[in-house]
């Protein structure tokens, strides 16, 4: 089933905030080999100028994906899921997520895209504060692989 | 640690190595809540066409961001901008050393505010599994 274009602009925002923890960031750090003490030692983060740990650059995509599920899954888009593959993904930082954030997230499909035999469908995730202040942009290109 | 001087367009970076074997992928999982099975199942990887189990795009840009943070000194909040095409696979074999990730970068411009743009390359098993990387970091001057 092919995607619904009429799905491009649909906006889709969090029903409540990801709260940020110290647990989760070290948690993901040691997942991916970061060993930034920055990821894992408040003092040291603090001593860098940041007001707790922070999170690695593309910890993002945690909050993002949290959001991006409620579209992925909407019935109407048609996306079939089992298809998919992820093709691009960029993020743009005002400034590190750090512990104790409370983000909200504002996922708009910006363009669905037939290709020559898959479909991409590109989303783009505003990541701000409870407070209104910017920390990242992601974007996230999927695609459906045609059958 | 590399400063912002130092970084003439066209600089090139040391390459680094990185690696993914299984219990990474099911650490990422865990951590990323990315819990598609062709991930961890090799049964179904292979059911579905693929060579054996492949590492989370996300994993492979993950290693890429440690690269960023090694080249900024250690600082994951110097890495501004960072956008990635997943071009090819990274196959991780169910074995002790798993798969490489080799990592490289060349400076590509020096911007205001002590601000580097940064094309990488990822390679796994002879693959460029990562294409059109850029990175912006900050930098000391």
């Amino acid at each position: 089933m092919p995607l619904n274009p009429d799905y491009v602009g649909r906006t889709y925002e969090s029903a409540r905030p990801y709260e940020v923890s110290r647990v989760k960031i070290a948690e993901f750090a040691a997942a991916i080999g970061e060993q930034s003490s920055y990821c894992f030692d408040e003092d040291a983060a603090r001593q860098a100028g940041y007001p707790d740990v922070i999170a690695p650059p593309t910890f993002a995509i945690v909050i993002s994906t949290a959001n991006t599920a409620h579209v992925v899954t909407d019935p109407g888009l048609g996306l079939n899921y089992s298809r998919v593959v992820h093709g691009e993904q960029a993020f743009e930082h005002s400034r590190p997520v750090h512990a104790g954030d409370r983000v909200l997230a504002t996922t708009t499909i910006e363009q669905i895209k037939p290709l020559k035999r898959h479909t991409s469908m590109t989303m783009r995730t505003d990541l701000v504060t409870v407070d209104g202040e910017h920390i990242c942009t992601a974007r996230n290109t999927l695609v459906e692989r045609g059958e | 640690m590399l400063s912002y001087d130092d970084l003439k367009p066209g600089t090139e970076l040391e390459p680094r190595t990185y690696r993914a074997t299984r219990v990474d992928l099911i650490k990422y999982a865990g951590a990323s809540g990315d819990f598609n099975i062709i991930h961890w199942n090799e049964r179904v990887a292979k059911s579905v066409g693929l060579p054996n189990v492949i590492a989370h795009g996300m994993y492979t840009m993950a290693q890429a961001g440690r690269y960023l943070t090694e080249l900024a000194g250690g600082d994951p909040g110097a890495v501004m901008e960072f956008s990635v095409r997943f071009s090819a696979m990274v196959v991780v074999p169910d074995d002790d050393q798993g798969a490489t990730i080799e990592v490289a970068g060349t400076v590509a411009e020096q911007l205001d505010g002590n601000r580097v743009a940064i094309d990488l390359t990822a390679r796994s098993d002879g693959n460029k599994v990562l294409q059109r990387t850029r990175a912006v970091i900050k930098l000391p001057s």
